[in-house]
């Protein structure tokens, strides 16, 4: 059996989803790579929630300010057009509706479109939730890539989530190494496969009821 | 005339009481106030509410603070990073506690209590067990949880450029959330790395307008958390 899309073809595929002139805020890991892979002609521009819209790739050892970092504490550059804003401004921008598109990585997310990317729920865990739950609730458009199962073979898509919720019904479309998976009224449909795999490989693989590809309807 | 400035950071924070909650600028490193938190560590005070989105690295600034059994609990959104180790150690031996509030909540609840609302209303945490025990409200048909003010007694905070009636200037992303905590303490105390005459900042670029700041110490060269803990520096 295939495993499928690689971690940069699966931000690769992501990123085709995203409409140019779109808001963007990107979560840690996978999601980062979305910049790597934006569309020929398609411009993004990049929130991060420590106060900068316009972040731009990371700076080379002569460029580096130890004051520009983003929300990993990674530090960036900022692109020519970029703002600076304190962090009740920031959320407002995610809160109030303002930003277009959110991908974030994820340990779960159920067929009701809840997800569950911040904590295990374990009693030895340091608790941290960040800005998470602002983005799931505030962002118009909440996608994620992530592995479609764990290292040890779990789904990561479920029927309910088993670890601590992020948010409640707010993932629109997951985008998993074995395919592009739509959270639908109806629960999990395919709308893509990655080459070489089929519907069986993602059935067999999922934690919940999953339907196939629509047939195309006549038009 | 009016002039906020204060001779030294040891003299500016000399009245901070046992007990006090204090907001500390900063996110990560960007923006964090070594120089007025090593001042604190000085000067001793104990039992302290701290208000910042983590819990520091390292061995010096925040996280030497907290080292130093200063602190009572820690309000804060992400209290754990690749080298933050002292307050994990702390919070599970059970000797430090921790109220865990999303980022934005956080910006908005300290924004609240600067600007005179004692709550407000968010979706954010709605169906998730950090809103267990909230009070819920429909409003338009979604459901929003309640959420109070974040006042503080001091405000402990970093910028590029102050005047002598505190109009402040950030750098960058080091701004984060200092603007808003000036806002919400009854005292804010702020380093600067620059002290210039009144008049000499413009009007239209000043972020916090000199109304919201008490005191102002110039620290010329002030030490950066990354470059401190690449040093192998700790604090005292």
């Amino acid at each position: 059996m295939s495993t499928g899309w690689t971690r940069e073809q699966m931000a690769a595929r992501a990123a085709l989803d995203i409409p140019d002139g779109s808001y963007v805020n990107l979560g840690i890991g996978i999601p980062e790579l979305v910049t790597q892979f934006v569309p020929e002609g398609r411009e993004f521009i990049y929130h991060t929630e420590n106060g900068l819209l316009g972040m731009g790739p990371p700076p080379t050892e002569t460029e580096r300010d130890l004051d520009l970092m983003n929300a990993g504490k990674k530090y960036v550059t900022a692109l020519p057009g970029a703002a600076y804003f304190h962090h009740a401004d920031s959320f407002s921008m995610i809160r109030g509706g303002h930003i277009d598109v959110c991908v974030l990585g994820t340990m779960q997310v159920a067929a009701n479109g809840d997800i569950a990317n911040w904590s295990t729920g374990s009693p030895d865990a340091i608790p941290a939730v960040g800005g998470a739950m602002d983005l799931v609730q505030g962002v118009k458009r909440i996608l994620v890539i992530a592995a479609h199962t764990t290292k040890t073979g779990e789904p990561k898509l479920v029927g309910k989530c088993s670890y601590p919720l992020t948010g409640a019904g707010v993932v629109s479309r997951i985008f998993t190494n074995l395919a592009v998976v739509d959270v639908t009224p109806d629960g999990f449909a395919v709308a893509e496969l990655a080459p070489g795999v089929t519907f069986e490989d993602v059935e067999r693989q999922t934690g919940a009821p999953i339907r196939p590809i629509a047939k195309e309807t006549g038009k | 005339m009016i002039n906020k400035q204060w001779p030294s950071a040891a003299e500016a924070v000399a009245d901070i009481p046992n007990g006090s909650t204090v907001m500390i600028g900063g996110f990560g490193a960007s923006g964090s106030p070594i120089e007025l938190i090593h001042a604190l560590i000085d000067h001793g005070s104990t039992d302290l509410t701290l208000i910042n989105n983590n819990t520091g690295n390292g061995e010096v600034g925040l996280a030497a603070l907290i080292a130093n059994g200063q602190v009572r609990k820690m309000i804060c959104s992400f209290p754990r990073s690749s080298q933050s180790k002292v307050f994990p150690k702390l919070y599970r031996a059970g000797e430090i506690e921790l109220e865990l509030v999303p980022q934005g909540t956080l910006a908005e609840r300290i924004r609240a209590a600067g600007s005179g609302i004692p709550a407000f209303y968010t979706p954010t945490t709605v169906g998730t067990v950090l809103a267990d025990g909230k009070e819920t409200r429909e409003f338009e048909g979604r459901t929003y949880v309640m959420e109070p003010w974040l006042q503080a007694d001091y405000a402990l905070i970093k910028c590029e450029v102050a005047d002598s009636l505190g109009n402040l200037t950030y750098n960058k992303t080091a701004r984060n959330f200092s603007p808003i905590m000036c806002m919400a303490a009854t005292t804010t105390i702020v380093q600067t790395k620059q002290l210039v005459a009144t008049g000499d900042i413009d009007p239209e670029i000043v972020v916090t307008p000199g109304i919201f700041v008490n005191r102002v110490v110039e620290v010329g060269d002030p030490a950066h958390e990354d470059t401190l803990i690449v040093e192998g520096a700790r604090y005292p």
